[in-house]
């Protein structure tokens, strides 16, 4: 690899082992740091900073547009929290993430224990499961909406092929099943993540454990709850920490799907702001729902970096 | 991985219950990809097949005839999609790597902090970043570009890179880079020719998953799109999906298209990069 010709030559070090400027040294070294820690302070810390202000400053477009918002204080959290469709929301939200959480972590933890067993072909059929979890999320949402199409999906073909169903079900028209619908769906790409991170802590254990574990005449039952359980436990934490920072972040899928709807009965915090913002054009509302979302994130995150802490001392 | 693979070459002690595992194996693989086989089946039938009832679960007649639609009628936004995705991925590994570099190899005293900071990034949700681009972007003039998107989608990449990168380059010994400084080797050279050809692999995968990221990005190219003119496949996706909203052949067609990348980024998957994901799970 050719180094560019312009490129400071560094401070040889001498046979003695002292080095000259040693501060131009350092600060070159920052160099190698600085575009990095610019771009996080640009493109992290101002939006961030400047979500806020949105926050606390008069709402609508044209003030949006032209700067002209005075500062308001916390008026647009107490008109958003006032607002009939935040418990619905919510609720949603709450609902969205609890069952995404559970069902991601139980049927990935499951499918992690099948997976450590060897058998032919099954790091292949293993890696295959994985393809949900890297699709675009447009792509999982549009194929996701038309399997529930009420009467051109394959839901309900299937089920009515088996005779389960006699008249086609309003999946995603219906107030009461989209929700139920989209937690499938956000479900279908989290399996793979939480059992990639899941396997990968298994393989981790030592294999004598177990033996050892055998020749105390423990069963398999026993073995999961003394060894395996108690030794995922950093893994499992993180998988949970993560699974609970991205479900909160989950747009793509839902603004698909149903767009929030049927009126609002899919709505979660992120498609809420989205929607004060850009379709009801008030920013300042949008912004101020950013800015919950963003304090339920950061306690989450103080959880995230300590079991990545641990994760790390291990 | 390939021990692993190796290892399976051996004969299976339990052939019966290998046999019973497969199956299972194949029954749970089956179930999770239905949707993906309904979306090929789809994309095969033409627009009048699409539509009878009950519905065929395999193509009457094969057709790729929406396949050749879609390039002709959204090869633009698939182009879109790629220069948007390649620059962000540049771009994130122009201010990646050194970074990297500097977090793994240097001792500042800031380096608990800056990365404390790049782990916490990632809990940003994109929707406050997006309406704070947009506005940013509308001051700015930048709504409506390939740059605006290109750094808007590099956003969660960069740090997830940096953080990637660093914990593989912490792991490699630390001589060599000694060896370098030693034999006078300016510092630019020596993160050029030693470090980054050792780090390849975190390089890699740090690559793959950002232009992941970008290609599959839809928030952004939703807010930070206001007429029309960069337009990335996801949101071409959603205006079809708008416009013609039953047109469900050709939509799939263009979701096949769409995921292409996804099964390339597979192959690197299964080379075993879990341990970056642990440490900041870009997708999830």
């Amino acid at each position: 690899m050719a180094v560019h010709p312009d490129t400071p030559v560094a401070p040889r070090g001498r046979p003695d082992g002292t080095r000259p400027g040693r501060r131009r040294l350092s600060r070159r070294r920052w160099l190698f740091l600085l575009p990095g820690v610019v771009y996080v302070v640009l493109l992290f810390a101002y939006p961030v900073v400047y979500n806020i202000l949105l926050s606390v400053r008069a709402s609508g477009v044209i003030t949006f547009l032209h700067n002209t918002g005075g500062f308001v204080g916390l008026t647009n959290y107490r008109v958003a929290v006032t607002n009939p469709v935040l418990p619905g929301v919510v609720l949603n939200t709450l609902i969205f993430m609890a069952g995404s959480l559970i069902f991601q972590f139980g049927l990935g933890f499951l499918l992690a224990l099948f997976f450590t067993q060897r058998f032919p072909l099954s790091v292949f059929l293993r890696s295959l499961i994985l393809i949900p979890w890297l699709l675009p999320g447009v792509v999982t949402g549009i194929v996701l909406r038309l399997m529930f199409d009420p009467s051109l999906g394959m839901v309900n073909q299937v089920l009515s092929d088996l005779g389960i169903i006699h008249a086609p079900i309003q999946w995603l028209s219906s107030s009461h099943l989209a929700l139920f619908v989209v937690v499938l769906a956000n479900v279908w790409v989290g399996i793979p993540f939480n059992m990639l991170l899941l396997h990968g802590g298994l393989q981790d254990i030592p294999k004598d454990l177990y033996e050892a574990a055998k020749v105390d005449g423990a069963g398999r039952v026993r073995a999961l709850r003394s060894i395996t359980l108690p030794l995922m436990r950093p893994v499992v934490a993180v998988v949970l920490v993560l699974g609970f920072i991205y479900t909160l972040k989950v747009f793509d899928i839902v603004v698909i799907m149903t767009g929030g709807g049927p009126i609002n009965a899919t709505q979660l915090l992120s498609t809420w702001s989205y929607t004060l913002s850009f379709t009801n054009l008030d920013f300042g509302q949008g912004a101020s729902v950013g800015t919950i979302m963003m304090l339920v994130s950061l306690v989450c995150a103080v959880a995230y970096v300590r079991t990545y802490r641990t994760e790390l001392r291990r | 991985m390939t021990k692993a693979m190796s290892k399976q070459r051996h004969r299976y002690r339990r052939p019966v219950v290998s046999g019973l595992n497969l199956f299972v194996a194949l029954v749970i693989v089956g179930i999770m990809l239905v949707p993906l086989y309904w979306a090929v089946v789809t994309s095969l039938k033409t627009l009048k097949q699409s539509f009878a009832i009950p519905t065929s679960l395999v193509p009457p007649t094969p057709t790729f005839a929406n396949y050749s639609q879609v390039l002709h009628t959204q090869g633009h936004a698939l182009l879109t999609s790629l220069i948007v995705a390649v620059g962000a991925t540049v771009l994130s590994l122009l201010i990646a790597v050194p970074a990297a570099h500097a977090l793994a190899n240097f001792r500042f005293r800031v380096t608990g902090l800056v990365t404390l900071v790049l782990l916490i990034t990632q809990t940003v949700p994109g929707i406050v970043l997006g309406t704070s681009f947009f506005k940013i972007f509308a001051d700015i003039h930048m709504l409506n570009s390939y740059e605006g998107l290109i750094i808007a989608d590099s956003t969660y990449c960069v740090p997830f890179a940096i953080l990637v990168i660093r914990a593989f380059m912490i792991s490699l010994p630390r001589e060599l880079l000694e060896a370098a400084e030693v034999d006078g080797v300016t510092m630019l050279g020596a993160l050029l020719r030693i470090v980054v050809p050792l780090a390849k692999p975190a390089i890699y995968s740090a690559a793959l998953f950002s232009f992941l990221f970008a290609w599959g990005d839809f928030l952004f190219a939703l807010t930070l799109n206001t007429s029309g003119t960069v337009v990335p496949m996801s949101l071409s996706i959603y205006s079809y999906l708008g416009q013609y909203e039953s047109q469900w052949p050709g939509l799939m067609a263009a979701a096949v298209f769409a995921a292409i990348p996804s099964g390339m980024l597979l192959l690197l998957v299964q080379r075993g990069i879990r341990g970056g994901i642990a440490t900041a799970g870009l997708k999830g």
